[in-house]
């Protein structure tokens, strides 16, 4: 999933401290499931701006909306009539989201609340850790599973670096080495031989460095 | 027993204090709520275990929420005790309603008051010219 994290409140209140009517739009999707944008941080976003307001003797409306995904066209077709009388909307999707609920309504200030982190999985409730940097070219067969582009604080290839001390890495002892973990999972896998095969020069061309990215299925695009 | 304890605290129920979100305790401030407390079951006797662990935790967040709209996070308070202690349920209803009372009403109360007054001052400033 997509991993956010809440922006500051004094943040979000900054940007919408003039306005009267303000939409908090989360989204059902991986923000919900990571606790930063969904229905019920949708409520306690607004019930804090509410908050605010009231404290402020300022008269707005703060409403609220969660829409199945903001990411998708179709769903923010349906949140046009929700949306369009407020003055601006706080979006608490990811960075995705938020960007297409601007498209879909170019004529309305959409700003974030959350700021987007990474692609990653929950290691328990309310820890989250980085697991996929999308750099279009996966090298996980190679790698046991463990993927060195996202873990590695280098992106190395054929490591493990200098850095690593007792299974950790050079960048905080809170950071396990990708390379010792991908070690120990080719020791376990019985593949310890592919360890020693060199790691051609990876395409990055498939990643960021290629600019932004498209992808078509020609079986399903019209 | 027959304890008195302050006539201002409305006591809601709950199965556990686990079951109190945050949200519940922003709508009572929303609502003009001049403070919140939970009195939840003593830490490490709870029937649903995590119960009241989980209230202390919404309650740090519920303060600090509080804090950055300018209500207050003192305002919100969790206390422990268990069932057999009625008197002491009655000193932490006390002490919640000094430390209210002394804090003064709820800030969005205060600043509603003084707009409708400014509200209600300048319609009548029009009436006299």
């Amino acid at each position: 999933m997509i991993v956010a994290n809440g922006k500051p409140l004094e943040e979000i209140i900054a940007a919408v401290k003039d306005r009267q009517k303000i939409l908090v739009a989360g989204c059902n999707e991986c923000v919900t499931v990571c606790e930063v944008g969904g229905t019920k941080e949708v409520g306690i976003l607004a019930s804090a701006l509410r908050l605010h307001f009231l404290n402020q003797g300022i008269k707005a409306e703060v409403g609220e909306t969660t829409l199945q995904r903001q990411c998708d066209r179709e769903y923010l077709v349906q949140a046009r009539e929700t949306v369009e009388p407020y003055d601006i909307v706080v979006s608490i999707a990811c960075g995705v989201g938020c960007q297409f609920m601007a498209e879909e309504f170019s004529t309305q200030p959409v700003v974030p609340g959350v700021d987007t982190m990474f692609m990653g999985g929950a290691l328990e409730r309310g820890v989250w850790s980085e697991r996929c940097q999308g750099c279009g070219t996966c090298l996980l067969a190679k790698t046991g599973g463990i993927c060195p582009v996202s873990r590695c604080a280098k992106r190395v290839l054929n490591g493990p670096c200098g850095g690593s001390t007792k299974g950790k890495c050079e960048i905080s002892k809170d950071v396990d080495c990708a390379w010792q973990l991908i070690i120990d999972r080719l020791k376990a896998l019985g593949r310890l031989d592919d360890y020693e095969t060199l790691m051609p020069i990876k395409d990055w061309s498939t990643d960021r460095a290629g600019g932004p990215r498209k992808r078509i299925k020609e079986e399903v695009a019209s | 027993m027959r304890l008195n304890y302050p006539v201002h605290v409305r006591i809601i129920r709950v199965p556990c204090t686990g079951k109190v979100d945050i949200l519940h305790i922003l709508r009572a401030f929303e609502k003009g709520a001049d403070g919140v407390y939970l009195v939840g079951c003593m830490e490490g006797s709870c029937h649903y275990e995590q119960g009241n662990f989980k209230a202390r935790k919404r309650v740090e967040y519920a303060q600090r929420l509080l804090d950055q709209v300018g209500t207050g996070g003192e305002r919100v308070r969790m206390y422990n005790l268990t069932s057999g202690e009625a008197p002491l349920f009655a000193q932490y209803a006390q002490e919640m309603s000094e430390r209210i009372l002394a804090l003064g009403p709820n800030p969005a109360k205060l600043a509603g008051a003084a707009r409708k007054a400014k509200a209600a001052g300048e319609t009548a400033g029009r009436g006299v010219a």
